[in-house]
């Protein structure tokens, strides 16, 4: 069948109908995980294993904060390898580059599925070729905590990395040698999850504040290191060079105080790359100059944002994961740099969710369409090489959403007439800032009057696909391998779009 | 007319892509200085092709071809077929240079059956500056370029802050331009990552009277611009002028906010209205 955003789903799936649908649905939420008496501590992995009695056909979760420098997600395979466990269902909240271990359990059939909300590097690059023999399935990290809390992904064992545990199970990630700020991702897996094990490296008496409620925790783990501290604060903190992203920075910040979003009280989001870290430092000159003062900014929470926090520019940062040392610093000491769990910022049923309250999010495209969709899954050849995040999420919820990227990139154009994949429907994409000129979607009637009679150089998206086949030329249509590898779904548990294996030969 | 030329080496495929985006009133395609001796040929290849097939140029090209005396130069013109380009910048412009250059172009053009080629000179040597005046009336010059750095190699002398080294030069070029009808064009700023430098240099020679200034980095346009181009203030004045002007035409000299307004005058707020245009601030 063809669903809500013009893609083909199997007629057994439930496909995607239209971005607000939630809105009709009733919050499923199953029993939070029973209160235990006594957190045990443990010393040894394979003991956990033996305790708990993993065995094949679990299902396994994992967060992500650790990000690159993650050792916990590496020692459980390699305890997976030792026990040759077979079928397993692993549920991580991103995969990094660094993950090799789950290479080999992917190609042997140790690991069989997986939920992600993110994935890069070579697990990426083995599940593009098709050696991962069930499905991989790419939500959004508010429809992660969607799916957890209803129970859609009973969670047999939740491994939680955690950077310091008391004696009483309580956990958090501000402090310890592998110090990665909150733990946003974890909350979900802490509360639903059937067995819960926190993984850590440093043990103290008493957490004053943590994030992490023991109540929930049946086991700690303690090792010698969950992570490597320059693998956990990997995000950059250095705004673009590059004149062609500086030059976009600045037309997006132009284009968002003519639209007046940018007035006292007002909230944003951007992602972590260098532009948007260009585009944040132009709406800090504009708010200096216009002495405005922003209710809150949010997400992943980069040393930009801490700045503006500390100068009273923004009077709250809600923080889901730490993207640098300046960001986990603040998050130690000031008491406005707030945690929230991903279900707070993105989960479609909680009540008003942080994406919710957005008035603008800035976003980047791997491909964009001229319905507006995104794809931010798989690069043009149809390999995997990101996902969502908390792309769909923000999307939906904030009032003008802006994707800003080059026209071309390293010669190949991203407006594409459909992308290779779906992460993001077009419904919930106001506006395309490239270096060539500016799209608005043409269901934003407003932002299209307003911007009516401005300077800017605006165009309908074909345009601009036009304009940038005239420079590169048509590029080659790339055809699809016919075999389902996964899918994405939508933040609601529909199904958005099909992820296929890669075709080497198209 | 130009506030801002923005050099991009010939042998950059990325850079030329996006010669069209960055906000320049003219890009300056460079086949010499930074282009090595083994590149030049897919330099010049390279360039060709880009102006040849792309769709999306820069409002004005400027090739910087090698010097006269060089092998290369013979093949350089020859881009001029593409009818692309809108000057040449003459690399180390002296008498002697512009002569030789002068006798190749005619050549050139009765060959090709081109109309005369506009030059920019690029005077980099002490004996450029000796000689500037016995050049700079040549019918083909647009401008007069001044290139510090290599002046300063020339002096052996080092670049400073102040500019206090290139001061006598700067003001030769600015004068005999000025006086020829062209465009004085300062030297590029180098150190790239210093905005403020780069303002205080660009204002600095703005008051000299310098008319545009190189870049050598897209992300110093926006100074550059902003300094050459006349403030808002300047053109609310201009405006205000013109206007009563043409209301006062009768009498010729009148009054403004108590100073007296004569034809000079108008002919500078004429002047200011007109850049104001051409550059798309009003």
């Amino acid at each position: 069948m063809i669903n809500g955003a013009k893609r083909y789903i199997p007629d057994d799936m439930c496909a995607f109908i239209s971005s607000k649908n939630h809105l009709n649905k009733e919050r499923k939420l199953i029993e939070r995980k029973q209160k235990q008496l006594n957190t045990v501590f443990l010393d040894s992995l394979s003991d956990v294993f033996d305790i708990l009695n993993i065995d094949s056909n679990m299902v396994l979760s994992f967060h992500h904060h650790l990000r690159n420098g993650d050792k916990v997600i590496q020692l459980v395979a390699e305890e997976i390898r030792k026990r040759e466990l077979k079928n397993l269902h692993l549920a991580p909240s991103s995969i990094f580059p660094s993950y090799t271990n789950l290479v080999n359990l992917i190609k042997n059939g140790n690991i069989t599925n997986i939920h992600t909300n993110y994935l890069n590097g070579e697990v990426a690059k083995v599940i593009s070729q098709g050696y991962l023999k069930g499905k991989l399935i790419m939500n959004t990290h508010g429809g992660r905590a969607r799916l957890i809390e209803s129970g859609d992904l009973g969670i047999d064992v939740a491994f939680i990395a955690c950077p310091v545990v008391d004696k009483y199970g309580n956990g958090s990630g501000a402090v310890g040698k592998s110090a990665c700020g909150t733990l946003g991702y974890a909350i979900s897996d802490l509360e639903y999850a059937k067995k819960v094990v926190l993984i850590t490296d440093t043990v103290v008496d008493k957490l004053d504040n943590y994030q992490l409620d023991g109540q929930f925790v049946d086991y700690v783990l303690t090792v010698d290191s969950i992570g490597d501290s320059s693998g956990i604060v990997s995000g950059t903190t250095q705004i673009t060079n590059d004149p062609i992203g500086l030059k976009i920075a600045k037309d997006c910040a132009n284009l968002l105080d003519f639209l007046g979003l940018i007035k006292n009280g007002f909230s944003m989001q951007t992602g972590a790359g260098k532009t948007s870290l260009a585009v944040v430092k132009y709406v800090e000159e504009i708010m200096k100059k216009n002495n405005v003062v922003g209710e809150f900014a949010s997400g992943g929470i980069t040393k930009a944002y801490v700045d503006l926090l500390e100068q009273g520019l923004f009077k709250k940062l809600y923080d889901v994961q730490c993207f640098d040392l300046d960001a986990v610093q603040s998050f130690q000491k000031n008491k406005n740099h707030l945690a929230m769990s991903a279900s707070e910022y993105g989960n479609p049923f909680e009540d008003n969710p942080i994406c919710n309250k957005l008035d603008f999010v800035i976003l980047g495209a791997t491909e964009i369409d001229l319905d507006f969709n995104v794809n931010v899954t798989t690069d043009s050849l149809g390999n995997l090489i990101g996902g969502s995040g908390g792309h769909a999420d923000i999307a939906y919820g904030a009032d003008v959403t802006i994707i800003i990227s080059p026209l071309i990139k390293s010669r190949i154009p991203i407006i594409k007439e459909e992308v290779m994949t779906v992460t993001t429907p077009g419904s919930d994409v106001d506006i395309l800032i490239t270096e060539r000129g500016i799209s608005i979607n043409p269901k934003r009637l407003d932002l299209r009057q307003k911007l009516k009679d401005s300077s800017f150089p605006i165009f309908d998206i074909k345009e601009l696909f036009d304009l940038s086949h005239k420079i590169t030329g048509v590029p080659k249509k790339i055809i699809n391998n016919k075999e389902i590898i996964g899918f994405v779904e939508y933040r609601d548990g529909t199904y958005l779009d099909c992820i296929y294996k890669v075709n080497h030969g198209f | 007319m130009f506030r801002s030329l923005l050099f991009i080496p010939g042998n950059n495929p990325s850079m030329l892509q996006n010669a069209d985006v960055f906000l320049t009133d003219a890009v300056i395609f460079d086949l010499e200085d930074a282009v090595s001796i083994k590149e030049k040929h897919n330099a010049r290849n390279l360039v060709k092709n880009y102006l040849q097939t792309s769709t999306v140029l820069p409002k004005q090209v400027v090739l910087r071809v090698n010097s006269v005396d060089s092998i290369y130069f013979g093949e350089d013109i020859k881009l001029l077929k593409t009818k692309k380009i809108d000057y040449l910048l003459i690399p180390k412009m002296n008498k002697e240079t512009m002569h030789k250059v002068d006798i190749v172009l005619n050549d050139f053009e009765r060959k090709n059956n081109l109309e005369q080629i506009k030059l920019i000179a690029l005077i980099e040597t002490a004996q450029g500056i000796n000689e500037i005046d016995y050049f700079a009336e040549n019918k083909r010059l647009s401008a007069l370029f001044l290139g510090g750095e290599d002046l300063a190699n020339d002096l052996e002398i080092k670049r400073t802050d102040s500019n206090n080294e290139i001061h006598y030069a700067r003001s030769r070029v600015i004068f005999s331009a000025v006086a020829n009808g062209i465009i004085p064009i300062d030297t590029p700023y180098t150190d790239i990552n210093n905005v403020e430098g780069l303002r205080k240099d660009s204002e600095q020679a703005k008051e000299l009277g310098m008319k545009a200034k190189a870049s050598i980095h897209p992300n110093q346009l926006e100074i550059i611009n902003e300094v050459f181009s006349p403030s808002m203030d300047e053109i609310d004045w201009a405006r205000d002028i013109v206007r009563l002007s043409k209301e006062n035409s009768d009498i010729g000299v009148f009054q403004y906010k108590g100073k007296m307004i004569d034809k000079p005058i108008i002919e500078k707020a004429e002047k200011i209205i007109n850049k104001a245009k051409q550059f798309g601030i009003m």
